[in-house]
């Protein structure tokens, strides 16, 4: 769908040059939910601002739904840019212009007759969850509001690629949330391809099926988030991996555990994308004679299912412990690890 | 009463002057929006960075527009008076005063054009590009409504200007309640003319002043 191959973007200011993306290669598959993440700085908005050309690539090619746009013409790419939709952090709204009117502009600049305009405007409020909001201004909206409204702008005219430069780093949790439900939602609705950039880790978690992580201009490290999170490679990545699953100290307590619970065994639970059996715990309980009981633990739900690791203890007869972890290993995907054997 | 106040004042010619200082004034104002808004749309885009980036033709349009706004208005009627008379035909009257009105207050209103327009997001601006949208529609659709407030308030600080311009235009023959204060009250030591025709121009200029400011508030929707 996408293909970047050796794209580079050089600043030239009055005494020295600046990389903010160096040769940077990828492939971006129709569909997908593709993530780069990086701190400020690291080149990635430089990056997604190139895949529209609003920055000027120094070097490279981009290739879109086979359409080489590194060597559209000025007019052919103003053209090609009505099916690009973008989001952006500050929302970019006309102020004065209704939510309405907003979502209308990019249908005007299309050439798009003023009755289907009409139509395709109430259809997209409706898509967005703005009902009732059509004749507002944007000063009258929360920042949940003005992204939906920035949303269904940026999907007026039917775009194939969604370009998202940080689209929810200036709204609350609460509001991030809601408005990536609405990315999946168009995602899996339209179909359409989104490549996102952001800061924030769990943002990847939520949404992402890819993530390329972003540092100096080039990508470190890539691939499917979960594989991404299991093993993080660079150590930026660790960083950010941390940012959501914690620091990964999750053993110093240990000693502790085994210490203050002197009966039964002591198991690691490891979730990796665990999705088919959602009901492991409960089920294992009245499968066996055993009675479990969780120590501690951080299970986090990413696009492919449940990842992290859970500390339990199991009591019972020491032969169904054992039936027990047999049927953990060969029955679901979660990897187990015995931390202390009653025998 | 009215006679014993003022018993110089003919109503026929403080009607007539008031008339003609409305008709100059409202005449040039149109003028100096529609070349205003021209420079400072040029010195916007012609600006470092701007969509039409041009060093050279930027530094020209900032230096006619300076020229133009250092030279002392009551000067520059008489520095056009050639030019006046080739557009006009005539050096007298309301329309001969509106060359040098216009010419006077354009490059003022020009300035406050490309600052409003500076305020417009740049984001804004950036996103109608990533909608593939046109020079042409950036500018009418974005920029210009964008900044209207703006606009406006400027357009009123230049209308008041204009106001005093066209009294200054009056004392060299341009008609309007300058000239008839001029004429008719100073020269004949008729201070009550004077008086009145202050007191009329103080109201016109609140007039405007109200009506830029209602506008002004009316179409903000920040």
């Amino acid at each position: 769908m996408i293909s970047i191959e050796g794209l580079k973007k050089v600043f030239t200011t009055t005494n020295n040059q600046i990389t903010a993306v160096d040769d940077l290669t990828l492939d971006i598959k129709e569909g997908d939910i593709f993530g780069v993440i990086g701190y400020s700085g690291a080149g990635k908005s430089t990056f997604v601002r190139l895949l529209n050309r609003l920055e000027e690539p120094s070097a490279g090619k981009i290739v879109i739904d086979g359409q080489e746009l590194t060597a559209l013409s000025t007019n052919q790419l103003r053209i090609t840019r009505q099916e690009i939709g973008m989001i952006f952090q500050d929302f970019n709204l006309l102020w004065s212009r209704t939510v309405k009117e907003n979502i209308a502009f990019p249908l005007e600049i299309a050439g798009v007759a003023k009755r289907e305009r009409e139509d395709r405007v109430l259809e997209l409020i409706e898509l967005v969850g703005l009902a009732g909001r059509e004749n507002a201004y944007p000063s009258q909206l929360s920042g949940g509001q003005k992204q939906r409204v920035g949303i269904a702008r940026a999907l007026a005219n039917r775009p194939k690629v969604l370009l998202c430069d940080e689209a929810t780093s200036a709204l609350d949790p609460e509001t991030t949330n809601a408005i990536l439900d609405l990315l999946v939602d168009i995602n899996a609705k339209l179909g359409l391809t989104i490549i996102l950039i952001t800061h924030e880790m769990h943002v990847i978690r939520k949404i992402c099926k890819q993530v390329a992580v972003m540092e100096a201009g080039k990508i470190v490290e890539q691939g499917n988030v979960r594989d991404v999170f299991m093993h993080p490679q660079q150590r930026i990545t660790k960083k950010f991996v941390e940012q959501v699953m914690g620091t990964g100290n999750e053993h110093d307590g240990v000693e502790e555990l085994i210490n203050t619970y002197d009966s039964g065994n002591i198991i690691r639970l490891h979730f990796v994308g665990e999705t088919a059996n959602q009901a492991i715990i409960s089920r294992t309980a009245k499968l066996f004679n055993i009675d479990i009981n969780i120590l501690q633990g951080k299970i986090t739900q990413m696009q492919q299912g449940a990842y992290g690791t859970l500390f339990v203890q199991i009591d019972g007869e020491p032969k169904e412990i054992a039936r027990v972890i047999n049927h953990l290993r060969d029955e679901t995907s979660v990897e187990v690890e015995v931390l202390r054997d009653v025998e | 009463m009215w006679n014993s106040l003022f018993p110089n004042i003919d109503m026929q010619d403080l009607w007539v002057a008031t008339y003609e200082t409305f008709y100059m004034t409202i005449l040039a104002l149109i003028g100096t929006f529609i070349f205003g808004i021209l420079l400072g749309l040029l010195l916007y885009l012609t600006m470092d960075g701007g969509i039409w980036q041009n060093k050279v033709l930027n530094m020209i349009v900032a230096s006619i527009v300076n020229i133009f706004r250092a030279i002392p208005f009551i000067i520059l009627i008489l520095l056009l008076f050639p030019f006046t008379d080739f557009l006009i035909g005539t050096i007298r009257g309301p329309n001969a005063a509106l060359p040098a009105l216009i010419i006077g207050s354009a490059p003022f209103y020009g300035r406050l054009v490309e600052i409003a327009l500076k305020e417009v997001d740049k984001g804004v601006i950036e996103a109608a590009k990533a909608m593939g949208a046109k020079t042409k529609t950036i500018i009418f659709k974005v920029l210009l409504p964008e900044s209207m407030p703006a606009l406006v308030s400027g357009i009123t600080v230049t209308a008041i200007n204009l106001i005093g311009y066209t009294a200054m235009a009056g004392v060299i023959g341009a008609g309007g309640l300058g000239n008839y204060a001029y004429f008719f009250g100073f020269q004949r030591r008729e201070f009550d003319v004077v008086f009145v025709c202050t007191v009329l121009i103080v109201l016109i200029v609140f007039l405007f002043q109200f009506i830029g400011d209602y506008i002004s508030n009316k179409i903000d929707k920040r």
